[in-house]
């Protein structure tokens, strides 16, 4: 919550200084204080992130050839996951346009949590891509005005500017809804409501321009449609309503309370449209690519039945699309309501589902074969799956302490008594 | 997400939950310093110059003789190798423009053993900016090519087809650079400062023909094999982590040599030259040979052309 927050007020900006150090304190000491259960997961991803850190530090000593990433495919997974996590932050969006789009009240409670997630999404999504840098120690030429920024022609500048400006957006939002909470005053809506509709639009652009990337380059038939970043969407829209899900879950586990019952129904809803959408444009993309056939489509063909002997993301995609076809399946029926086994497994296939298809599946194919039509085949290296599970971990901690700190805000704060209802994220904690 | 647990203060003031916390975070740091140990081993050969050295295109002259001498220390540090390391400029009414002959390339690949070596490649990858690729007679589908091949060449029913950079007009890596490391010259050369590219490799996602390479290690060279006369943009020893590509052996063509390539060429396959100059031998074999451009169709004005004689 480290959010460089505006002066909110008319009152006085001296007494800002000294309150604004008290709540990041707060923040601090809510970090280290925890029952059993909060102690046991936090090691634990404290342990995958240092190992991590230390599969990282190897390979930025010895070089990237200690990932299995090649001349040919010269991405791979670290790409592969900033692809799925840019999704992730944008799909937290998706109860953020419920609530304030078509005011849906007890939507608006949980908001918190959608935002608080894009905040974990895009810090692990820079971290992959800085993992992915060969000279991580000159990211300094990344900076405007320092290094030399090639905007607006290089699409990645572009990125860098959508993704940095999402995540201050987000920070200012969480922050400053948070530190009037922690103050004890109501939010004054024009400190924030104006971000958190400039933030739905940004979110969109965050993952339409991370699809321009690679739609762009015209040398990649596979990535070259203008398909791409509708489905990129799609999918976003897919995967952060499910990690939400599950999310809010855990929570009432941990809290022991029944808040957000018709959100999830919301999300549910959401889901059941876009996962459908996602399979249609899949199913338009397969049929464009195997009915026209030629040489452009031979990534298609490489990445669903394999070319020359090579097929090793067979395996891959067919799981991706059994597990969305059966989490569409699962999702659509009337008694997932009633049965959350049924919601939950359904989600957990969709996150994974879409992790892979927007991965492996769409990442990988587009360097097989090659340029030149080489078939070299991609398989991440020990290094690589430590580094990803390295950054996994530190997300998971950042979201686990974020949501901590917000529900103790919230629980803490002089008016939780009231409960008003309806301006803000007032009863995140109140039913 | 969960109460916290009132503390019971010992008789000390220190409750057991404190001290345990406070060496929890002792423990956590001394595993965090163990763990990214490797760096520290990776900073003792990044010095601070190399850090705050500025883009190429921002150094003045004397800015630039410093880094040269300190690039040349470098070499004899890292590989025991005395070299020059100059700064070739582009020389005013020259367009390098290259062309290979279909017809009489045999694939020895002599010319991709040539970039070998005089680029200063890193040798147990046998890197090389040429691949050559052994084609069937009758397609000119890249798909039915092979560049590993193993045979005596050349086989009857099959030609042969180098592929390097083609030096666009419009090239793709550089307009996806996002720091602006790779730019095209005025005489046509598409260079990388080699000290200034981050290694993020979205050049070699947006290249069509293959042309660019990622130091994906050191470069390893022995002393003795490594090319002494070297420039700044094209065959100095690479850093590890970052873009190279050909250059049209620069050091070479700036000062009126042809490229390495090409005077390894057994079959004189391969023409060289100005293409602003309406006399130079490009220039006839563009007007008068059968030409062709690989994947013209992606509009990117290649200065690479192949042609056929029969």
């Amino acid at each position: 919550m480290t959010s460089s927050t505006t002066n909110p007020s008319p009152t006085t900006t001296r007494s800002h200084w000294r309150d604004y150090p008290r709540f990041l304190w707060q923040a601090v000491l809510e970090s280290v204080e925890g029952n059993r259960v909060f102690y046991i997961w936090m090691t634990m991803l404290t342990a995958i992130f240092l190992v991590g850190a230390n599969a990282w530090a190897v390979q930025v000593r010895d070089g990237m050839q200690v990932t299995n990433m090649s001349d040919h495919v010269s991405w791979g997974l670290y790409i592969a996951n900033f692809t799925f996590l840019v999704g992730l932050a944008a799909g937290g969006v998706m109860m953020v346009i419920p609530a304030y789009l078509y005011h849906d009240e007890e939507m608006h409670d949980l908001t918190l949590i959608g935002e608080l997630l894009a905040i974990a999404a895009l810090i692990m999504a820079l971290m992959f891509v800085v993992c992915d840098l060969g000279r991580p120690d000159r990211f300094w030429h990344l900076l405007p005005g320092l290094g030399r920024f090639n905007f607006p022609v290089s699409m990645l500048t572009w990125d860098v500017i959508v993704l940095n400006g999402y995540l201050m957006l987000n920070l200012h939002i969480c922050g400053y809804l948070l530190y009037m909470r922690f103050l004890g005053r109501r939010p004054n809506p024009k400190w924030y409501i104006p971000f958190v509709f400039l933030s739905i639009i940004w979110a969109i652009s965050i993952h339409t321009v991370t699809a321009f990337l690679y739609c762009g380059l015209g040398s990649r038939p596979f990535w070259n449609t203008a398909l791409l970043a509708p489905r990129f969407l799609t999918s976003a829209f897919v995967s952060g309503p499910a990690f939400i899900i599950v999310a809010i879950q855990v929570m009432r586990r941990a809290m022991g309370s029944t808040f957000g019952n018709g959100p999830i129904r919301t999300l549910v809803n959401i889901m059941r449209v876009t996962i459908l959408i996602n399979l249609l444009m899949v199913v338009s993309e397969v049929f464009v690519e195997f009915y026209t056939g030629g040489t452009h489509t031979s990534a298609a063909h490489y990445l669903y039945f394999g070319i020359h002997g090579h097929n090793l993301l067979v395996p891959w995609i067919w799981s991706s699309v059994a597990m969305t076809v059966t989490a569409a399946i699962l999702l659509l029926n009337p008694k997932v309501f009633v049965r959350p086994w049924m919601m939950n497994v359904a989600c957990v296939l969709a996150f994974i589902g879409i992790w892979i298809e927007k991965g492996m599946g769409m990442v990988i194919p587009g360097f097989v074969p090659s340029v030149l039509h080489e078939v070299v085949e991609y398989t991440p290296s020990l290094i690589e799956w430590k580094i990803m599970a390295g950054i996994w971990a530190l997300g998971l901690m950042i979201y686990t302490l974020a949501i901590k700190i917000a529900i103790n805000v919230f629980r803490r704060s002089p008016l939780a008594a009231k409960a008003q209802g309806g301006t803000t994220e007032e009863q995140l904690l109140a039913s | 997400m969960n109460h916290a647990t009132p503390e019971t203060e010992t008789s000390t003031g220190v409750s057991r939950r404190t001290a345990l916390k406070g060496f929890g975070a002792m423990l956590g740091a001394a595993a965090f310093a163990k763990a990214i140990a490797p760096l520290t081993e990776w900073t003792r050969d990044l010095s601070v110059d190399q850090f705050l050295q500025k883009h190429y295109k921002e150094l003045s002259h004397i800015d630039l003789q410093i880094i040269l001498r300190r690039l040349e220390k470098e070499t004899k540090e890292n590989y025991g190798a005395d070299v020059s390391i100059q700064d070739y400029k582009p020389q005013p009414g020259v367009k390098f423009g290259y062309a290979l002959n279909l017809s009489v390339c045999i694939g020895c690949r002599k010319c991709a053993e040539a970039c070998h070596l005089e680029n200063n490649h890193d040798r147990p990858s046998h890197q090389s900016y040429i691949r050559v690729f052994e084609m069937s007679k009758g397609s000119l589908d890249m798909e039915k090519g092979n560049a590993h091949y193993d045979h005596p060449v050349p086989q009857k029913d099959k030609f042969y087809m180098p592929v390097q950079c083609h030096q666009c007009d419009h090239p793709p890596c550089v307009s996806v650079c996002p720091v602006e490391a790779t730019w095209k010259e005025a005489d046509g050369i598409v260079v990388v400062d080699y000290n200034w590219c981050i290694g993020c490799r979205y050049c070699e996602a947006a290249c069509p023909y293959h042309a660019r390479r990622f130091n994906w290690s050191k470069p390893q060279i022995p002393a003795n094999e490594i090319n002494p006369n070297q420039s700044y943009l094209s065959n100095r020893v690479r850093p590890q982590g970052v873009m190279e590509k050909c250059t049209f052996c620069l050091h070479r063509t700036r000062n009126g040599k042809l490229p390495a390539c090409l005077e390894a060429c057994p079959t004189g396959a391969r023409v060289f030259g100005n293409l602003l100059d309406p006399d130079s031998e490009i220039r006839q074999v563009l007007a008068h040979k059968r030409v062709f451009v690989l994947k013209e169709e992606l509009g990117l004005k290649p200065n690479f052309f192949y042609f056929f004689d029969v």
